[in-house]
């Protein structure tokens, strides 16, 4: 009956994972096509020193100390999330027990260790998060991003205590056969229960445990917590070139190749229907730029660190990636609802990202520096703006005559281009 | 004082062809201020005996801000039109003063097929006083003078430049002080992706005068920078500021020739 029950949730629970992962991947893949598989020794170099070994977190201390202090807890306390899947399928407690003998005990407790890391770092972030540090407020971050934000840390400490519980109340099940460092320092309450009793309190706490981790494994891709896992192919795919690169847009370079040609015959181009010059909508961004926006944990370095967000533009890098983000959503909705032709009329600039949003960026690659998952919103902020210069002569003014002026003085002032050797002439 | 300049094609006139080109840029062509840096920096090169030129009324803006405002095409065109001088000069090798240009050139040039080694006039600088072509008085114009340096975004988080001009500051006999902002978490002066070519979106203040705020943490009598938009944010930002008389923006190239004049 019991394994029976626990195979029906593992299967659900996976199912249901599996099915988000697969729409999050087509959803990614609605992007523009871009190929990113050069120079792979570096990327898995890129990959282990960022993400595995969370190089950039540590840039501020504080933060980077308790984000390790979660991660390691995360990674290695899944050794006994295994212990208790076996289980499931035998229908054992503590199947590894008996394997180890002593050496159990020791490694439950450094288990245990690190799951009071992870509360006590869980702690510091719901602290820090409500005791008013400014990165967490801002626009974006209102309704659910913090409501998230607050889910998260709070069931991280649940699933931990449900392990002290389990721990505690078979150690004193034991009589003394087993000794678990963190959960003895918490057992005076086993005293007050028969053993009946923590028997049922020790199986509850391990399908609490159970049903706990399948719970946030399904919420985790719907949240900005699925950095845990995007962190890892977002790193790796990251750009190794020098962040001052913008990339070359290859369809304006054949149209500018047959301006300049003068053999060129401007009869022979293609009937195809030209794709659309810059992003309107996630669709026309780079699908790279698609899986940063899955990436994002909405931690807000980069909006901490931007020139124009901290003289009171309404610029934000991290809310750039989280409309993309949203938009992508409602998009894939929009697909799965009324299939791939559907159009709701709306568009990530206009609807989600305003124009005075993206004229304010200076291009600084401040945010892109911060960010700690090698995210780049400088690269939505360029598309978007070359949608609105090549496709809608929509810019200011100013650049109207910047442009003008390049094309006709070789400038962007309005000086001659005769002149522009003068300098060295009455060189004294 | 030698200062001559030649242009490449009194250069090719003659049959020669420099070891370097100098890209001067356009606001080391036209703006007044950055002109005084262009001619410092011709200077240097003149006294090192390197053998350069410039393209002077063939020389045409880069097309970088263009690209950052998302016009691709102007800035295309302007860089296929430079890729074909400099090619017809077989030009190998530029230095430049400007870090948008050098940008430009050393990373967004290749995918158009103008293939050079680029460097910043920093590196450069860098170079000539390590290899002891250029001396630096001991003493000098700038001794127990407090500098700072402002990193420019393109120099230093878009291609990774933070110490060659540093090493430049270093062999002065003055003392180098880092702003809070500084390095990789330099404060950008705000000229950056087209901003100096309009105005700034509505806000609380300008960026550059927050720059000048970790400026003021210093009290600085000398703001070293390395790029002629950041020397325009700061210049203004001084004034503002009403600092005129205690603080002065000059680039590495300036505070080089100095020391030695």
């Amino acid at each position: 009956m019991s394994i029976l029950a626990f195979i029906l949730v593992s299967a659900a629970a996976i199912y249901f994972f599996a099915k988000r992962i697969v729409s999050v991947r087509r959803n990614i893949f609605l992007g523009r096509e871009e190929t990113i598989n050069d120079r792979s020794s570096e990327r898995w170099a890129q990959m282990t020193r960022v993400a595995l070994g969370q190089s950039k977190m540590v840039v501020r201390p504080v933060a980077g100390f308790f984000h390790i202090l979660i991660y390691v807890g995360f990674v290695l306390i899944n050794a006994e999330v295994l212990e208790i899947f076996i289980d499931g399928f035998t229908n054992q407690h503590r199947i590894f027990a008996p394997f180890l003998g002593a050496f159990y005990d020791v490694l439950i407790s450094f288990f245990e260790l690190l799951a009071l890391g992870v509360i006590i770092a869980c702690i510091v972030f719901l602290a820090r998060r409500w005791g008013g540090l400014k990165r967490f407020k801002g626009l974006e971050m209102q309704g659910f991003p913090t409501r998230d934000a607050a889910i998260i840390l709070i069931v991280e400490i649940i699933l931990m205590k449900a392990l002290f519980i389990m721990d505690a109340a078979d150690m004193k099940l034991s009589n003394g056969e087993h000794f678990f460092l963190v959960s003895s320092w918490f057992s005076f309450w086993t005293e007050w229960f028969t053993p009946a009793q923590l028997e049922t309190i020790s199986h509850t706490a391990w399908w609490f445990h159970l049903v706990g981790i399948f719970a946030f494994l399904n919420y985790v891709p719907y949240s900005k917590h699925f950095h845990i896992f995007m962190a890892f192919p977002n790193t790796w795919y990251g750009s190794l070139d020098p962040a001052g690169k913008l990339n070359n847009m290859e369809s304006v370079k054949s149209e500018v190749k047959m301006m300049m040609d003068p053999n060129a015959n401007p009869y022979a181009a293609t009937d195809a229907p030209l794709a659309r010059l810059g992003a309107k909508d996630v669709q026309d961004l780079s699908w790279k730029s698609l899986m940063d926006a899955y990436t994002c944990t909405e931690c807000g370095r980069c909006t901490s660190v931007c020139p124009a967000n901290q003289t009171g533009k309404k610029l934000s890098p991290r809310k750039i990636m989280m409309d993309t983000r949203d938009r992508l959503e409602e998009v894939g909705k929009n697909i799965d609802q009324h299939g791939l032709e559907f159009q709701d009329g709306k568009s990530l600039l206009g609807d989600y990202i305003s124009i005075e949003e993206i004229r304010a960026c200076t291009t600084c690659n401040a945010c892109v520096e911060a960010c700690p998952v090698l995210i780049n919103p400088v690269n939505i902020i360029v598309d978007l703006r070359r949608y609105l210069t090549l496709e809608e002569s929509n810019i200011p003014a100013e650049w109207g005559m910047m442009n003008t002026n390049i094309q006709n003085n070789g400038a962007p002032w309005k000086f001659p281009a005769t002149d522009r050797g003068n300098w060295a002439q009455n060189n004294g | 004082m030698t200062s001559s300049i030649t242009t490449m094609a009194e250069m090719a006139a003659k049959g020669e062809k420099p070891e370097i080109l100098f890209w001067v840029g356009c606001a080391g062509s036209f703006d007044e201020r950055a002109q005084r840096v262009s001619k410092a920096f011709a200077q240097i090169l003149n006294d090192c005996e390197i053998s350069f030129a410039i393209l002077g009324s063939e020389e045409a803006c880069t097309g970088d801000p263009a690209k950052r405002a998302g016009d691709e095409m102007t800035f295309q065109m302007q860089a296929m039109m430079n890729i074909q001088v400099l090619d017809a000069y077989e030009v190998k090798k530029i230095v430049t003063a400007c870090p948008h240009c050098f940008n430009t050139l050393k990373n967004e040039y290749p995918d158009l097929g103008g293939n050079y080694e680029v460097i910043h006039h920093s590196t450069l600088l860098q170079q000539l006083i390590n290899e002891g072509r250029i001396k630096l008085k001991d003493g000098g114009a700038f001794k127990g003078k407090k500098i700072t340096f402002h990193d420019s975004c393109y120099l230093g988080r878009a291609n990774g430049i933070y110490e060659a001009p540093r090493s430049v500051l270093e062999a002065l006999d003055a003392d180098l002080f880092e702003m809070k902002r500084a390095k990789k978490n330099g404060l950008c002066c705000g000229a950056g992706g087209a901003q100096m070519f309009k105005e700034a979106e509505h806000g609380t203040h300008e960026i550059n005068h927050e720059r000048m705020e970790d400026v003021m943490e210093i009290q600085p009598d000398v703001v070293a920078v390395a790029c002629p938009f950041c020397m325009t944010m700061l210049r203004d930002g001084v004034k503002q500021k009403e600092q005129e008389s205690k603080i002065e923006v000059l680039d590495l190239a300036e505070i080089v020739v100095r020391q030695n004049g």
